[in-house]
This record gives C-alpha cells, structure tokens and sequence, in this order.
C-alpha cells in the first residue's frame, strides 16, 4: 500500500476514468479525467501522474496527481466516459449529455457537442445516470427510464426506446457491438437488441429473492457472457447471460451500496470493486486448471504470474472460474485497497497496473502498483 | 442573558440604503436581511429635503427588491481551506478509533503524532495559500499562521507536557519554527561576494544566537574571525564560550541538577569574560557575549530581531533560566510581555491567548480563541483533543452537554449549511454521545435531494444510525416525485425501501386504475417481475396476480385461470371497485369446458355470493 496517497481536491468526485492507451505501447496510462457532483459550480478535469517525466520530477518519483485543466459542468456529473484520445462524454444531473474536447497543446477544454434536456420528464429534468460509447456511437440511459442513442458529431438523436424502464435505469454497459445491457432499480437487468425496433428487451434476467437495486454493471473483457453486477446490498453478482435468469454465483462484497465494478481489461482475472461503505477490493481469482498452456505461465494457488501484458486471449479455460460460484474454497481472494475509515469511494478505474479511485472525502488514490 | 464579553461587531451591508430600516430572519449559517419601507417617527424631520418631496418618492414604490445575505463563515467556501476541513475529518475520525485500553505512556505518543498531523495540515493549506499569492488570502494565511503558533504551544505545554528541562528545548524548536526569516537573511548574506562584510551579517549572527543556534552561529564568526587576524584570540575565546554551552540532553544520564551546576559554572565563565573587557574593542562580541549572560536591556536592545514578545521569553529563559518549570512560564510570560510591548500598545487577541496558555488556562485559550475566529474548526478541534488527553475537567455548561459536545456541535452545525461538505459533519455527530443523534435527524431532513444518487447515500446514512422516520420520510418524498413524473417502478422501489405498504397500495391502485382506463396493463416489465416484492401490500399482491391471470387465460390455460380468479375472488383482496370487473372476468371462463366442474360450481357461487353482497353496499 506504499504507493497510495490520498490527493485532496476540494471537490466530490462522482466519476473518475483513465484517458485510454494504444493497445500496441505498452506504455502505463498517463491521464485521468474527473467528474465532481454535489457543487454548487461541478467541474470535469484533467489531471496527469506524469508517468513519462513530463513534469520535471525525477526518474521513479511518484508524485501527486497534476491538475492540467478544468472545466465548469452544468449539474452533477453522473457518468463519463472517454469517446477518444481527446473527447470524452458526460451525462448531467440536469438530463444534459455533453462532449468536451481536451486541447492537449494549450491544455484547455473546450464544449465540443451538447444535447441539453433530452433525459426529461413531462415537466422536469431527469437525471441522466449513464453511459457507454464505442466511437462514434453513444447510447445513455437516465431517471426517466429511457434508452436514448446518439453520434458524435451529428446533430440530434439517432433513436429513443421511451419507456424502456419503469423504473430508473443505473448503468447500462455493452454486450456485443449491437447488444446492450441495462440495471434498474428493480433488481433487473435487461438485454437490447439495438438492430430491431421494437421496444422490449430481448432478455430480462434478475435475482430470485429481494428484487434490489443494481448500481453497476460490467462485462468480462474477453468473455462476452460474463457479465458481473453490484448492487444496493454490496453483493457482488456474476452472470452467465446465455444460461438461465438467475445469477451464477453471488458473493458478499461490501456492507453498502456497490457504486461501480471492473474487470481488469487485460487480466479479467482480477476484478475491482467500490463501495458506499468507503472500501476499494481487489477480487482475485486463480485457476487450478490441468492445462499445461504455455499461457497460463504455471499459475496454480500459490504462484500468481505477473506478466505486465497479458496474451490477448487472456485465460484460456474452459470454465471461467468467476462462474465457479465458490468464494469459500480459498480460490478468490480479496483485497483491501485503501486505507480504512475513508467515505464513499464513489468510483474507480484500472488500466495497466495503475488504479485510479475517488471518493466523497474530496480526495484522490492514485495507485501505480497493482499486483495484476 | 449573562454579560457580553466582547461588544458585538458591525457588519455593514453596502448594497443596503442608507437609513432605510433593515427586517431580517435566522437562517442556519446565515441571516437574510431585506430593506422595509417602515419609517421610525423622527425619519422624514432627519431627510434634509422638503417633506413633501420625500413624500413623493415614497409613494412611487421605492422599496428595494434585494435580499441581503450575511454568513458569518466565508471559509467553508474557500477551496484551498475545504482541504484542511476533509483531512482533518480524516484525522478526527482516526483520532476516535483510538483505545482506551492503552497504556498511557503509548496514547502520549500517538496524541503527539496525531497533534502533528493536524498542524501539517495547516501548514499545507498556508503554503498552497500563499503560493495563489493573491491580496484578498494574505488574512487568512495570517490567521493560519497564528492558528498553527497556538496549536503547537498548546502541543508541547499541554498534551507534550514537558517537565522542566526539555521544556526550554520544545520552547526553543517551537519559537524557530515561527521564525523562519532568519534563515532567508542568511541565505542572502552567505550567497553575497564577501559575507562578512554584508550589512546585514551581523544581524545574521545575533538572530542566530538569540534562537540557541549556536553551530551556524559559530560557522558564521569563522568567516568574520578570518577577516580580522588580529583579533584572532578574540574570536577564538568567543568561538570557546559558544562552543561550551550546555544543552540538556533529555536521552541523557545527566540529572537535572547536575546540568543545573554546569550551567551556572559556564554562566560566570561568561560574565567574567564579561568583567575582564575581553570583547571590549569589538562592540558585536561584546553585545553577543552580554546576551549570552542574559543581559535584560541587551536583549530589549535587539527588538527589532526578536519581533515578538514570546521570542523574548525563550531566549531570556534560554540565557537566564534553563531549567525552569512549567508552574513558574506564566511569571516569566508576564513580565516579558510587559517589558517587550509599549505600555501605550493594546495587546492584541494573540498576545493574551498565547499568555492564558503559558499560564495552562486551557479554558480560557478556548474561550479567547471561539471569541477571536470567525470559525469553530479550530477550538472544536483542538479541544476535542485535548479531551483525549483527559486534560479537560468535565465543564458543565448551561445547556447540559460538556464543552467539548458544544463545540463539536456549532462546527458540525455550520458544516451542515454546506451545499457538499455536510457529509463530514455526520461523522461529528456521531462523536456527540449526548446531542449528536438528535442534531442529526434534525439536520438531515433539510438536505436537498436533487438525484436518486444523493438520495440513497443520504438514506444509507439514515439507515445505519437506526433513524427510521427520516428514512420514510424520504422514501416517501422520493416516492411521490416518482409517481407525479408517472414512474411507478420508481416509486414502487422506493416503498420497499421504507417498507411503505400504505404507499405501495397507492400505486398500485394508479396501476389498476390504468387498467380500467385503458384496458391493457402498463409496465409490464415490472409487474412479471416483482418476486417477492409482491407481498408487500395486499393490493399489490392482488395487482400481480390479477396480471397473472391475464397471461394464463392469454395462454389459454383456462383451468388454472380459473383457479386463481376463485383464489381471488375468495381472499377478499380485490378493492371493491374491481369486484364487478373480476366478475365479468369470471363470465367467459364459465364458458369454457376445460374449467373443472367443481370449479365451475364454485365459480357460480362465488359468483352468487358477491353478487349479493355488492347489491347491498
């Protein structure tokens, strides 16, 4: 844990998201964006770890994170997500959704595109709680239960499922490049076939017992029917979308609301939850497979491979041992990644071996150690 | 009411009218303050304009439409100092954690450490302060700066509590801290060409051995010594006397007495070298030598060195009285501070609170320190410590909690007006065994819930201190919002948060209304889904299987329909507006010959039975 030092920041941060790498360096990644809520004046900004020396400090010195530009948001920022090198997304408390352009060479900000009201109510704003992109496609979801699709650079939206929810949806996340997947409220989460027209989900799964809100949603990187869940009990959910309507295995994670989870994009082995209770864990599984792969570099219970790039076609086993189900044979293990008694750790983000997590203490964890 | 102790101060509103009678209200951090149009009697007469004229201007309307704001606490919104409010609540909470059961001697220890902590924190949020540079922050670095000087003299007399001996080198360490110019000015002096013979050298010097430093001292009388060869043996006696002068070592084997008799012995050392005139030719060396005898009127000479009164009294305890006990600081305080200040000067707000904490008035430091700050973080904090260091007597005040609730309170309470920083105060007032919980439903109620997002973090707050009318009520204020903007989900959520069944009978009556109304049934997505949820209200319950109805008789599975339709006809949870509708519902099925012939008999019954009860009300 020597390398976590909380930064101060004199805002709330409600999302935080690291700016994305080349898949072909093998560099670690650099730059972050914010987002605050609660403010009377939010702000989304943009800070840098300086990993390549940039800032003039010495080789290996690990210093605070460096503001490099800041920008006002109108309202509470309730997701964002980086579209490309230098535009992410933001959606709004006020139901806006908005793309910033960050200017690296005069290091400002500046509104790039903006949709304002188009998660609203008959006579009100709605939250816009969030959204996923996959250049140039945008699709966000908010209070008013609404799926709404965008594209950058193109006046208007492409597409609105209205009603898609009677309940607010929370997070939404792809599946397939034309399939979503939405959590709501009610303990449910939905698939979207965005190539048909209709209205209805092609899927509803949801928990057999206490239909409790489900905060967060996230796919397995390599493994596109995995999906994991977290919601307002802490459980820690995962889901094998083709087989049943019922979770595959559920695990006791937090003793709060759940607020975002992540599987490590290059090792979804390693998955990354936060919570309302103030702890960050570090879910690890190991395999005990008998295959002799040349990928899997001998891991067994004792010995865990760190190579820092994993072979793009990640974990090679059948089964994927996040559906094994079985959290009290000794083969996942937990981590606490902060120090305790901080508030909410309202978001994370992973990338490489660098963690990035904020909270509603105002501050900020930079991790550049994480054991992946 | 009891006496003031300070005349209230004036705050001027300059956006306000002169003479215009001002009407204002309580706010929790603030006051709202509106001009009226009230005219006290002997107004017009004052206006120095013809009666008439005033009167023709009133009757215009000239009455202002602002409302005036007045907080008294502009720093919870400055940003740099919102720092020092979030890591302090860190340290706070991290403070509380600490056991009771450890030996005294380890929670000295981690008390020290904790009080360094907070003062590190100050410190950070003067240098970021001071590094923005601009007019408008220079007062309130200087008020850091004092908060920080009180702070670490309160550590080393109060929660240290150094006995006579180390208490001068704690005193000595705390004075250099505050007194950072020196070492800037001998920075100037030794990057010039020749720096003994810069202005400013000697002065260099003289601070040094003012504040105990004699190494660099030493170090700086080299280059002079090698400047003047003649005077060689001079400086070289000087560089002895320096040289010689003990320092307690509190690791050490010497006793106090023992130190005690080889001071007094150096000290003569001096004042003989003193008597011979062995510095006489040099005026610096002789000036040096008579402070370091402990000269009164050669250190009173050197004022503008020493800047302030309590850097006299170090150094004249330094030079006169090394081994003094903590009882006999607050003589010596006294009597310096008389001596430095002008009798014509008024001492200021930090001179007295520095004064009442070298006489260990604790309560009298807080008291000065509330009156002079304009912000509570500071005595809120510092007595919570000092609480914990059990050197607080239980001081009861009139309102029944003790002085430490009290102020933990006001600062919680003036956290909570904080649009984002409300959030720490919780933690407050959980540390308040006596007022906290009460202050806290109070507080929480009002906070504003704008998204779901604040309102479940607010919720979770509610629900892990027990507070269950603040969490129906606000399930019940989400609720509503939900069902006004017709998101029944939504609302319908929300009652199982509370455990609402009064409300989630509401909606569901909107949801059978619907039906009535249009036939089909909205939302299905959640009604098929709601499990268990269902049981919460009967009407709810009835709602979800009057669907499920819907969908066997849709999928043609008339027998089972026809089951269920009885079950419900039969378990009287139908509201009675819908009593008509299940029975023309129940009209086809006796239609159908899959239905069992028992269930027909019992539908025509059942059919029978409500026909007549709903004849007769």
């Amino acid at each position: 844990m020597e390398s976590v030092n909380a930064k101060y920041v004199s805002q709330k941060i409600s999302k935080t998201r690291w700016r994305p790498v080349s898949h072909s360096s093998l560099q670690q990644p650099d730059i972050f964006a914010t987002g605050s809520w609660d403010n009377e004046d939010n702000k989304i900004s943009f800070w840098s770890i300086g990993n390549h020396g940039s800032s003039g400090m010495d080789e290996g010195f690990e210093g605070d994170p460096q503001l490099l530009c800041e920008h006002k948001h109108d309202g509470d920022v309730l997701d964002l997500q980086f579209l490309d090198q230098d535009r992410i997304v933001t959606t709004s408390s006020t139901g806006a959704v908005t793309i910033f352009r960050h200017h690296q060479n005069s290091q400002t900000i500046s509104v790039s595109q903006r949709w304002p009201r188009v998660h609203r109510y008959p006579c009100d704003n709605a939250p816009c709680t969030g959204v996923v992109c996959s250049s140039p496609e945008i699709v966000t979801v908010g209070e008013d239960g609404k799926i709404i699709v965008f594209r950058a650079d193109q006046e208007g939206v492409i597409r609105v499922i209205e009603n898609a929810d009677s309940s607010t949806i929370h997070a939404v996340t792809y599946l397939r490049t034309t399939e979503i997947l939405t959590v709501n409220s009610i303990g449910q989460l939905k698939l979207w076939d965005l190539r048909q027209q209709s209205n209805s989900p092609s899927q509803i799964l949801s928990l057999s017992g206490d239909r409790l809100p489900l905060h967060c949603v996230d796919r397995h990187p390599n493994q596109q029917h995995i999906v994991a869940t977290g919601g307002q009990d802490g459980m820690l959910c995962v889901w094998d979308v083709r087989q049943g309507s019922t979770p595959f295995s559920l695990m006791e994670a937090h003793s709060a609301e759940m607020w975002e989870v992540h599987f490590h994009p290059t090792n979804p082995d390693h998955l990354f939850t936060c919570s309302e209770d103030g702890s960050l864990l570090h879910w690890e599984t190991s395999t005990h497979s008998d295959m002799p792969s040349f990928l899997q570099g001998g891991r067994n219970n004792s010995m865990i491979s760190r190579s820092a790039m994993a072979p793009a076609g990640g974990n090679q086993s059948l089964i994927s041992t996040w559906l094994s189900g079985d959290s009290s044979k000794g083969r996942l293990e937990t981590t606490h990644m902060l120090p305790s008694q901080t508030l909410s750790v309202n978001s994370l983000d992973v990338l490489g071996q660098c963690l990035v997590c904020g909270t509603d203490g105002e501050a900020i964890f930079v991790n550049r150690q994480v054991p992946v | 009411m009891e006496e003031l102790d300070v005349e209230p101060a004036i705050t001027n509103i300059p956006a306000a009218s002169d003479g215009k009678h001002l009407g204002f209200a309580w706010g929790p951090g603030d006051i709202l303050a509106y001009e009226t149009l009230y005219m006290a009697p002997g107004m017009c007469r004052h206006q120095h304009k013809p009666l008439s004229m005033f009167s023709h201007s009133c009757a215009k309307g000239s009455g202002c439409s602002f409302i005036h704001e007045v907080r008294k606490d502009e720093d919870i919104y400055s940003p740099i100092l919102r720092k020092l409010f979030n890591e302090s609540h860190h340290i706070f909470v991290g403070l509380q954690t600490i056991r009771e059961d450890l030996p005294s001697k380890n929670k000295k220890t981690q008390f020290v450490s904790i009080s360094k902590n907070y003062r590190s924190v100050i410190r950070a949020c003067m240098e970021e302060l001071q590094q923005v540079a601009a007019s408008v922050l220079v007062l309130q670095v200087s008020i850091l700066l004092a908060i920080e000087l009180i702070w670490n003299l309160c550590e080393v007399l109060f929660i240290d509590a150094a006995p006579a001996g180390p208490l001068l080198l704690h005193l000595l360490d705390w004075v250099r801290l505050h007194k950072g110019d020196v070492d800037e000015k001998a920075r100037e002096v030794l990057q010039s060409e020749s720096p003994a013979e810069h202005h400013d050298y000697w002065d260099v010097v003289v601070s040094y051995v003012l504040q105990g430093r004699f190494e660099e001292a030493r170090q700086m009388l080299v280059k002079q010594a090698t400047l003047q060869p003649a005077a060689r043996n001079m400086y070289k006696l000087m560089d002895t006397l320096l040289s010689k002068m003990p320092f307690y070592n509190p690791g050490g084997t010497q006793t106090l007495t023992e130190f005690d008799v080889k001071w007094r012995h150096w000290h003569e050392e001096v004042d003989r070298c003193l008597q011979d005139n062995s510095f006489a030719s040099n005026q610096h060396l002789e000036i040096i030598c008579k402070i370091l005898v402990g000269d009164e009127d050669t250190l009173l000479e050197h004022k503008e060195l020493l800047s302030t009164w309590y850097h006299f009294l170090v150094t004249r305890l330094l030079f006169c009285h090394p081994t003094v006990k903590p009882t006999e600081l607050h003589y010596y305080a006294q009597s310096c501070m008389t001596m430095f200040l002008d009798l014509r000067s008024v001492p200021e707000p930090l001179d007295s609170i520095l004064l009442a904490a070298f006489e260990f008035d604790i309560h009298q430091v807080i008291k000065d320190c509330s009156i002079a700050l304009n912000n509570w973080w500071f005595v809120a904090h510092l007595t919570d410590l000092l609480d914990h260091c059990k050197l607080l007597q239980s001081h009861n005040l009139h309102f029944g909690s003790n002085l430490r609730e009290f102020l933990l309170l006001e600062y919680a309470s003036g956290l909570f007006t904080h649009h984002s920083l409300w959030q720490l105060a919780v933690d407050y007032f959980d540390n308040c065994p006596e007022f906290g919980h009460v202050y806290l439903e109070l507080q929480i109620e009002r906070v504003p819930l704008d998204t779901e997002r604040k309102a479940l973090k607010v919720l979770r707050i509610c629900e892990q201190r027990q507070m269950s009318e603040q969490v129906r009520s606000i399930c019940k204020i989400m609720a509503m919002r939900a069902l006004r903007n017709n998101r029944l989900g939504s609302a319908l959520s929300w009652s199982i948060r509370a455990k609402d069944a009064a409300f989630a009978t509401l909606i569901s009556e909107r949801f059978l209304q619907d039906y009535c109304a249009r036939g089909t049934f909205s939302d299905l997505d959640l009604i098929d889904n709601l499990g268990p949820a269902m049981l919460l209200s009967d009407r709810l319950t009835f709602l979800v299987k009057y669907r499920e109805f819907h969908k066997l008789y849709e999928e043609n599975r008339f027998s089972e329909a026809a089951k269920l339709l009885l079950s419900l006809i039969t378990a009287k949870i139908a509201p009675r507006s819908f009593w008509m509708t299940l029975l023309t519902d129940a009209l086809p099925l006796l239609e159908q010959k899959e239905v069992s012939h028992s269930a027909h008999c019992a539908l025509h019954c059942g059919f029978g039975h409500d026909l007549c009860f709903s004849k007769h009300t």
